[in-house]
């Protein structure tokens, strides 16, 4: 059986997608490269929205992004069913393509945060959180000025009523309403966070955990049980 | 030849932290009598031909697309002049 394939695309402005990539490559998977301009998903398997600062969070966080001629393959896809993660940058972007509800807004203090974050894992049922334990801690890197989660209050309810937070800090960083680090959709195939579980893959590195393997094998094991 | 003006804001319910710190400091430089401050962006377009119904439609367009995110943001159409 041929490894199940990541894509893993860059904006203008990325800067995570060598580690998306290599974390991808740690769980046995194959990392695609996908570039914005590019009307082709290569037939990749799942995709990873990396963070950074994509057409220089010109307008808004990820405004400019989500009408990427590759998002305009991805958004349809997405909505079919194709697993897809966004960490940071990429959450924003897939709020403002509205695959997911609500918006990242500045963060409360004003302040970049830059942190080793604990967080809890609340949905293990989703493409990416499957490897989690039920209600399981976690540490991941948080680096961001604009990841203070927003939503109307109909749209909270929902998200909590119907068990759409995956995600939740332990110690809010920045103000986001309940506490909110991370969401899914209704399929849970797409599913965006603030932080940045490939940056916690490998001790060499002086991550604060290797926690964020989780995501990539999780995908991994949905991927190869499909 | 016509300008529109766009105005964003972020919705009244939507905390501004920007907007507070610039009402923070405005005591510190002796600006008193002020009770609370927004940011918000405004964009100017300049229009090939007349503002007329039809290119002000086009720009509402604009502004719900991209100009503002509807989620967060309201927006403001105008002629200036």
């Amino acid at each position: 059986m041929s490894a199940a394939r990541v894509g893993v695309v860059t904006f203008p402005g990325t800067l995570d997608d060598q580690d998306a990539a290599r974390a991808v490559r740690l769980v046995g998977a194959e990392a695609v490269p996908l570039w914005h301009a590019d009307h082709d998903l290569k037939g990749v398997d799942a995709v990873f929205l990396p963070g950074g600062f994509s057409y220089g969070d010109y307008l808004r966080c990820g405004a400019i992004s989500r009408f990427a001629p590759l998002m305009e393959e991805l958004i349809p896809a997405a909505r079919a069913g194709l697993p897809v993660l966004g960490t940071c940058n990429g959450f924003q972007i897939l709020c403002e393509a509205h695959l997911l509800p609500g918006a990242l807004t500045r963060n409360a203090s004003l302040h970049y945060v830059c942190r080793d974050q604990k967080v809890r894992i609340e949905q293990t049922g989703t493409a990416w959180t499957n490897s989690f334990g039920a209600d399981q801690e976690i540490v991941l890197p948080v680096k961001h000025g604009e990841g203070r989660y927003v939503a109307d209050t109909d749209t909270l309810a929902a998200l909590e009523a119907g068990g759409h937070v995956v995600v939740r800090y332990v110690g809010n960083p920045n103000g986001s309403m309940n506490d909110i680090a991370g969401i899914r959709n209704e399929a849970g195939n797409v599913v965006g966070l603030m932080p940045h579980p490939e940056h916690a893959v490998e001790d060499l590195v002086g991550a604060p955990s290797t926690d964020g393997l989780g995501f990539f094998t999780s995908i991994l094991k949905k991927l190869v049980n499909a | 030849m016509a300008r529109v003006i766009v105005d964003v804001m972020l919705k009244p319910e939507i905390l501004d932290p920007q907007g507070q710190a610039i009402a923070r400091a405005l005591p510190r430089l002796g600006f008193s009598g002020v009770s609370a401050v927004r940011q918000g962006k405004r964009f100017e377009i300049e229009l090939d031909g007349p503002a007329d119904e039809a290119a002000l439609d086009s720009v509402r367009k604009m502004a719900e697309t991209l100009l503002a995110n509807t989620v967060i943001e309201d927006y403001t159409v105008r002629v200036e002049g």
